[in-house]
């Protein structure tokens, strides 16, 4: 949109919305509230993370601990192996988004400019995979790692995200968008097809690679229970994991502080992405759904 | 037809190259695992491998006529969805609607604000939220303590999680929570794109606020409002971690839902054809929902 059109429509927005009634203000109000109410779990959580066990459980409750104490993060880093489960899910991630690239890529590339036999076929057969749910594969990808006795293994949460149809499914569109022309003009000076994809096609294609790459590194990081079924080790546990076991469910003599301490501390890299790629998130989202 | 088959592969040969990387591991670990796991639902596999045999239907057949807790599942789930959806919905298309004025950095206080649910995900949401309906020492009943509600009504604090009663609103509330950040940002994107002409001329018109959105703003969202919809069911369909960490699925069965019915039975009980068959069945519901996303949304755009 234009910088004048935008002006304008945020002119006649006003324009139409200037005489603001008292119930929109109410309604205002409301809605002022309920974005409170959707980030009070989160405050209390990094505030519980900092509060004495005695203070967490006590009444009334309190809302800005009074006094507070590093204890739980001691334990939480002394105690369990927290880092290591960081250093874990890091790995992990990057692994998926690397391979999800890659595989992405190329698969993209192909299906978007080459032309052969059975391309569509075998473009929709990714696709209505992205259809299935991920538990029906839990039980058969569970047995498949047995017999490669992948168990509290790295691979077993990289490899399966190798094939990463939402990848495949951005990246050929992006390819489709690339005008033929230019493929044309390298091949009459004499590129091959491998100087041509590493020297045109893929510096083009930065920004969707980039958006790729999120996507898939935040599948790696978000797949709980995928991980919770096949690492049993705690120290090749993923972030996530190893925090949930920290509190059993329900709250009984479990350690509140160390659970609190542990959400926090799965929260943290979640937010530094979403705020470093928030931009770039959101676009990603909307332009997905809108088809735009 | 087929004669020119073998030039043309020959020449597309550049394609498969680019291909078999995405290829390899999509046929390992996507399409065998498929294939076995369906194949798994006509065994009665357990844990002993010498022990599996074919046995036909009779996981379905279990499933659907001796099976309490999964028909008990499949209801929750679908109240699950049918409390959550519309709920989400019709809050965020409110709050879109009455924040659409304000200006981007307003908006965005807003879309951040119901995103960060989203961003902590299932596990984090689950712990907080375990802490905070917890019966005696959490946030929940300390507040309403503290306002004098137990008093005034004259009952004993709520066991949020623990009275069969309540279970389900409660992990309600928790999907509710994390449900309102996308569908926010994309009915915030929809309303940009109608063009403010429209309402313009509905209000030379004569049109009331209340009229400019029935005629104008809720048919032009109507794909936005199909799309978040068709994804929202889904997602809520497959709602597991917080049933995992909060409820695990009790008490008695209050909060038991398909997918948590299907990994207790796999990697609990280790009964993993009776596991697979209910794997089918989600894949089967969940498939009809995706398709009916895939074909009327594809007409509307």
């Amino acid at each position: 949109m234009s910088a004048i059109n935008r002006a304008n429509q945020i002119q006649s927005r006003r324009k139409l919305f200037s005489k603001r009634s008292p119930l929109w203000y109410l309604a205002l109000g409301l809605c002022i509230l309920l974005a409170i109410l959707s980030l009070v779990p989160l405050y209390w959580m990094i505030i519980g993370s900092f509060k004495l066990e005695k203070v967490a459980i006590g009444y009334p409750p309190e809302w800005f601990p009074r006094e507070p104490t590093l204890e739980n993060w001691r334990n939480l880093i002394n105690g369990r192996p927290s880092l290591r489960w960081m250093f874990n899910s890091f790995v992990v991630s990057s692994g998926v988004a690397i391979g999800a690239v890659f595989t992405s890529v190329t698969a993209g590339y192909a299906f978007g400019k080459k032309v052969f036999p059975g391309r569509d076929l075998l473009f929709w057969m990714f696709l209505i995979t992205m259809m299935v749910p991920r538990q029906a594969f839990l039980v058969p990808m569970f047995i498949l790692m047995r017999n490669l006795n992948w168990f509290d293994s790295y691979q077993a949460m990289i490899v399966p995200y190798l094939a990463y149809p939402f990848g495949i499914f951005l990246i050929r569109q992006y390819m489709r968008s690339l005008p033929d022309e230019l493929v044309q003009a390298a091949t009459v000076d004499g590129a091959n097809e491998l100087q041509l994809f590493w020297n045109i096609i893929l510096p083009l294609s930065k920004p969707v690679i980039g958006a790729v790459a999120i996507f898939a590194f935040m599948a790696g990081w978000n797949d709980y229970v995928w991980q919770l079924v096949i690492i049993n080790n705690q120290n090749m546990m993923t972030l996530p994991v190893g925090v949930s076991k920290l509190a059993a469910s329900g709250v009984g003599s479990a350690d509140i502080g160390l659970g609190m301490a542990g959400a926090t501390l799965a929260f943290i890299p979640m937010i530094l992405i979403f705020m470093l790629f928030q931009r770039a998130f959101i676009k990603g989202i909307t332009v997905g759904s809108l088809k735009g | 037809m087929t004669q020119n088959l073998g030039k043309r592969m020959w020449k597309g040969r550049w394609g498969y190259f680019f291909i078999l990387p995405a290829l390899i591991p999509f046929l390992i670990f996507t399409v065998y695992p498929l294939v076995h796991g369906i194949w798994l639902s006509f065994l009665n596999a357990g844990v002993n491998r010498d022990r599996w045999r074919f046995i036909g239907l009779d996981n379905y057949i279990r499933l659907f006529t001796k099976d309490q807790a999964f028909l008990i599942g499949i209801k929750n789930t679908f109240l699950f969805v049918f409390a959550v959806v519309p709920t989400a919905m019709i809050i965020t298309l409110f709050i879109a609607v009455i924040i659409y004025p304000l200006s981007q950095k307003t908006q965005t206080f807003f879309r951040v604000a119901f995103y960060m649910p989203v961003v902590s995900s299932g596990v984090i949401l689950a712990m907080v939220w375990n802490v905070i309906f917890s019966r005696e020492f959490g946030l929940l009943n300390g507040t309403l303590e503290a306002l004098g509600i137990f008093n005034l009504f004259n009952i004993e604090k709520i066991g949020w999680l623990a009275q069969t009663e309540t279970a389900l609103l409660s992990l309600s509330i928790v999907i509710i929570s994390w449900s309102l950040g996308q569908p926010l940002i994309l009915f915030l994107a929809g309303l940009a794109s109608i063009p403010t002409e429209l309402y313009e001329a509905a209000r030379l018109d004569g049109a009331t606020g209340w009229q400019q959105f029935i005629g104008i703003t809720l048919p032009l969202l109507r794909p936005t409002v199909l799309f978040v919809l068709v994804t929202l069911t889904i997602a809520v369909f497959q709602v597991f971690v917080v049933v995992l960490l909060m409820t695990l699925g009790g008490p008695a069965n209050a909060t038991q839902t398909i997918v948590f019915r299907l990994y207790e039975s796999a990697f609990r009980f280790f009964k993993f054809g009776y596991a697979s068959a209910m794997a089918v069945v989600l894949m089967i519901i969940i498939g009809t929902i995706s398709a009916f996303q895939f074909f009327v949304l594809d007409r509307d755009t």
